[in-house]
C-alpha cells in the first residue's frame, strides 16, 4: 500500500503546510542533521578538497559507466555473485519474485533500499502472495503506519516519539503501549529478530559497487543490514545503474563524503563489503547471491552531458536537509520517493515533465543544496535546465515531455520583457506609466500571488535613472 | 579569491532593475557613497536588467539578449559597481555560462571579472571608513542567498555596519536561510514562499531591532512587503541608503 497518489502538488503543499506537528517535526529533526554534519566537515578547506575529490570520481566513473559496468558484472560473475540486469521496474519486480520462486520463498527481509521504493516492491511482491519486511527501524515504522519515506536518509522523520508509541501499539500484536525510548526499540528489536530467523531471503540496496573487485558496498548503523544480508540462505542486492565506481580505492572518500553528509558520523556502525557469496568451509553467509542492477531512464539522463550530472547523488539527502523549501513541507508533497532538492531535478528527468515537472518551480534557487552536496551536483543549473525544458519546443531538447508547459501568454510575456529591456526609452516610459498608476495597478495574475501575503510593491515617483540625470551623473 | 583594483578613478555603476523601479534612494547612495571616495562614477543610461529573472523561470534565449545589451554598454575596462548580490552574482558567475557557446565568450568573462558587489568593492578596493552621524540605532542584517553563496560578501556587508559606532547590529538566527523570494518563486509558489518569509519575519522580529538592512531589494521588497501586511513596525533599508544617512545625516536623494 502507498499513500502517493498522482501529482497535485499544489494541494499536497497546502495540506503539508497546515500540518504543524509535521513541520515542527521535520525542522527540528532537520535542525540537528544540518549542524551534525556542519560539525563533521567544519574544516572548510579539508572539506572542500575532499568534495571535489567526490565529484571528480563520479565524474570518472560516469564517463565510463558501460564499461564499469561490464567490469562488475564479470567481476561479481567471477566472485560467485548472479547479477541480472532490469531496464524498467517491472522487470526488476519480476526479477526479485523469480529468485523468490524458485526457492519456494515466501517471507523476506530487507534493508533499507530506496531503489526498492522506486519500485514499489513491497506492494508488488505482496499482490504476489509473498512478505517483505522492512527492518530497518525507520523503515519499519512507515511500513506499519502504511506511508512511504519522508526522507531518503531518515525515512521515518516526520513522525515524533509519541506518534511513533502509537503506531507500534496499534499495528503489532501484544505491543504494550510505551513512550520510552528503549523500550519502543526492544519492543522493535524483538520483533525483527523473530523474522530474521524466519526468512527465506533478504534484500538490501547498494551504497557503491566497486569494478575492479566486485565488491559491493553497504553502509547502515543498525545492523539490520549485516542481517538481511548474512542470515537469509539468499541475499538479494539491488542497484540504480548509477552506483559502480571504478576502484576499490575511491571508497574511503566517498564513504567519508556520504556519511558525513547524511548523518554527520565519521564512519556508520557497520560497513559492510560483500564480494561473494559463502565460501566452502565458510560457517556463514547467504548461500546465494544476486545483483539486481536498474536502469529505470538512468541511460537517458545519462546519454545528456549536462543531465547526467543528476546520476552524480549518492543519495545522502543532505540536499533535504539543507532546503528551506523541504523544511517546510517534507517529504511526501513532493508526490514521489525522491523529495527534495535532488527529488526536483531526478523526478522530472525519469517520470517525465508532464508528471513531475512542476517540482522545478519549487525552488528559490537559494543554492544552499549545491552548497553542501558532497559530489557538486549543479542542483540549481539542472533545475534551471528542467524549467526551460518545460517550455521548449527546440526538437534538441532531451527531457521527456518537453515544451509541456509552452503556452502563447507566458511566451509572449517574456518577449514584451526582452523587447522592453533592450529598448531604453521604452523602458523608461513604462517605469514612468507604472508609477504613475502605482497602488491603482489590478491586482490580477503574479500582483494577485504576491500580494496575498505582502502588501503592494510601491513604484518610486522617480526612477534611478531620473535621479542619476538629476544629480549630474556622468553617463558614458 | 577575486582581485580588487587598486586606486580605481572611474568605475562603471550597473543600477538594477529593482532600484531603477522601487528603491532608487539607495542606487543614489551607492553612487554618492563611491563619490565621496573621489571615483568617478559612470551611469550609462541606457542600462535596464541583468537578465536573470529570464534565465531562471526557463528562458536563457530572452535572458541572453538582454544580457548581451547590457555588455555592449559597459564596453571600457572600469570596474563595475552594482548595489545588488543577487544581480552581480548573475553578472560575475553566470554570464559565462549563459554565453558558453558564443564566439565572444572570452570577451565576456572579462566583463564577469570587471563585476563588483557594492560593498565588497567599498571594503576592499576603496577601504572606505564610515563616521556615524546618527543616534542610537539597533539593526539587523539580512543576507540575500546570492550574496552569501555566490558573491561571498555577506561579511563584507556586515563589516560596514559594525563600522557605525552608534549602530548596533544583532544578527538572526538563522541569517543563512533563503527569505523566500526567489523571483518568480514567490508568485510560482507563492503558499511556501509566504511561509519562508513569515519565519524570516519572525526572526527578524526576534531580534528586538527597528530596522532590517539588506543589500538586496529582491529580498527587501519580500520582507518589508510581509512586514508590512502584518503591520510589523520594523522598516526595511537597503545597505547603501542606510550608510549614507548614518554619515551624512542627510536623505542620498537631496
Amino acid at each position: 500500500m502507498t499513500n502517493l497518489q498522482p501529482l497535485d502538488f499544489e494541494k499536497n503543499v497546502a495540506r503539508a503546510l497546515k500540518d504543524k506537528q509535521l513541520i515542527k517535526n521535520i525542522k527540528s529533526a532537520m535542525d540537528t542533521l544540518v549542524l551534525k554534519r556542519k560539525n563533521i566537515f567544519s574544516n572548510t578547506a579539508e572539506t572542500e578538497q575532499l568534495r571535489v575529490l567526490g565529484n571528480s570520481t563520479k565524474t570518472n566513473a560516469l564517463s565510463k559507466l558501460p564499461e564499469l559496468l561490464e567490469r562488475l558484472e564479470k567481476k561479481c560473475t567471477q566472485n560467485g555473485i548472479k547479477v541480472h540486469w532490469a531496464e524498467t521496474i517491472p522487470e526488476a519486480n519480476q526479477l526479485v519474485l523469480d529468485i523468490m520462486k524458485s526457492h519456494q520463498a515466501t517471507r523476506l527481509v530487507k534493508g533499507k533500499s530506496m531503489v526498492s521504493e522506486e519500485m514499489e516492491l513491497n506492494a508488488y511482491l505482496q499482490k504476489n502472495g509473498i512478505e517483505a519486511l522492512e527492518t530497518d527501524l525507520g523503515e519499519f515504522i512507515i511500513q506499519l503506519n502504511h506511508e512511504t519515506p519522508a526522507h531518503i536518509i531518515v525515512p521515518a522523520i516526520h513522525k515524533n516519539k509519541d506518534q511513533i508509541s502509537k503506531i507500534f501499539h496499534d499495528n503489532i500484536p501484544d505491543a504494550p503501549y510505551t513512550e520510552n525510548v528503549d523500550e519502543l526499540n526492544a519492543i522493535a528489536r524483538k520483533t525483527l529478530r523473530h523474522k530474521f530467523k524466519q526468512a527465506d531471503v533478504g534484500l538490501s540496496g547498494v551504497n557503491f559497487a566497486v569494478a575492479e573487485t566486485g565488491t559491493l558496498c553497504l553502509v547502515e548503523n543498525e545492523g539490520n543490514g549485516r542481517m538481511c544480508t548474512t542470515v537469509p540462505g539468499v541475499h538479494i542486492a539491488l542497484m540504480g545503474l548509477e552506483k559502480v565506481v571504478e576502484k576499490l580505492e575511491d571508497l574511503p572518500p566517498m564513504l567519508r563524503l556520504l556519511i558525513g553528509s547524511a548523518t554527520g558520523q565519521l564512519i556508520t556502525t557497520y560497513v559492510n563489503m560483500i564480494t561473494s557469496p559463502r565460501k566452502e568451509g565458510e560457517k556463514d553467509g547467504p548461500k546465494e547471491v544476486h545483483l539486481i542492477i536498474l536502469d529505470n531512464g538512468r541511460s537517458k539522463i545519462f546519454a545528456d552531458p549536462q543531465r547526467r550530472k543528476t546520476l552524480y547523488c549518492i543519495r545522502c539527502g543532505t540536499c533535504l536537509s539543507h532546503c528551506p523549501v523541504y523544511n517546510r513541507i517534507g517529504g511526501h508533497a513532493y508526490g514521489y520517493i525522491y523529495p527534495g532538492p535532488i527529488g526536483k531535478i531526478l523526478n522530472p528527468q525519469v517520470e517525465g515533465l508532464e508528471a513531475a515537472g512542476v517540482l522545478a518551480t519549487a525552488s528559490s534557487l537559494c543554492n544552499a543544496c549545491e552548497e553542501v552536496c558532497p559530489v557538486k551536483i549543479p542542483i540549481p543549473e539542472l533545475i534551471r535546465r528542467i524549467r526551460n525544458e518545460s517550455y521548449s519546443k527546440d526538437p534538441a531538447s532531451t527531457v521527456e515531455g518537453h515544451g509541456y508547459k509552452s503556452n502563447w501568454i507566458e511566451s509572449l510575456v517574456w518577449k514584451i520583457w526582452t523587447f522592453i529591456n533592450t529598448s531604453p526609452r521604452i523602458n523608461a516610459a513604462g517605469i514612468k506609466v507604472l508609477a504613475a498608476l502605482g497602488l491603482k495597478l489590478p491586482k490580477a495574475g503574479p500582483l494577485k500571488q504576491w500580494t496575498r501575503y505582502r502588501s503592494t510593491p510601491e513604484f518610486a515617483p522617480q526612477s534611478l535613472h531620473e535621479l542619476v540625470k538629476q544629480n549630474g551623473v556622468h553617463n558614458e | 579569491m577575486h582581485t580588487y583594483p587598486e586606486n580605481p578613478q572611474k568605475v562603471y555603476y550597473f543600477g538594477t532593475c529593482l532600484v531603477d523601479m522601487f528603491y532608487p534612494g539607495a542606487g543614489m547612495a551607492g553612487i554618492k557613497l563611491l563619490q565621496q571616495k573621489g571615483v568617478k562614477v559612470i551611469f550609462p543610461s541606457q542600462q535596464t536588467c541583468c537578465g536573470q529573472p529570464a534565465y531562471n523561470s526557463g528562458f536563457p534565449d530572452e535572458a541572453r539578449t538582454v544580457a548581451r545589451k547590457q555588455i555592449e554598454l559597459f564596453s571600457e575596462d572600469y570596474p563595475i559597481v552594482v548595489p545588488s548580490g543577487s544581480c552581480a552574482g548573475m553578472m560575475r558567475h553566470h554570464y559565462p555560462k549563459l554565453f558558453e557557446n558564443d564566439p565572444r565568450i572570452d570577451q565576456i568573462k572579462k566583463f564577469s571579472e570587471r563585476i563588483f558587489e557594492l560593498s565588497e568593492f567599498l571594503v576592499h578596493a576603496l577601504n572606505i571608513q564610515l563616521e556615524d552621524q546618527g543616534p542610537p540605532i539597533k539593526v539587523t542584517w539580512h543576507s540575500s542567498c546570492h550574496a552569501l553563496r555566490e558573491m561571498g560578501v555577506t561579511e563584507d556587508s556586515k563589516s560596514l555596519i559594525r563600522q557605525l559606532k552608534n549602530v548596533e547590529l544583532v544578527e538572526l538566527q538563522r541569517e543563512h536561510d533563503c527569505c523566500g523570494f526567489g523571483g518568480t518563486f514567490a508568485v510560482k509558489q507563492p503558499a511556501i514562499s509566504a511561509a519562508m518569509v513569515k519565519d524570516k519575519t519572525e526572526d527578524i522580529r526576534k531580534t528586538g531591532a527597528t530596522r532590517l538592512i539588506t543589500g538586496d531589494c529582491g529580498c527587501l521588497m519580500n520582507i518589508s512587503g510581509a512586514m508590512q501586511y502584518d503591520k510589523t513596525s520594523i522598516s526595511g533599508q537597503h545597505l547603501a541608503e542606510f550608510i549614507w544617512e548614518r554619515i551624512n545625516d542627510e536623505p542620498s536623494t537631496a
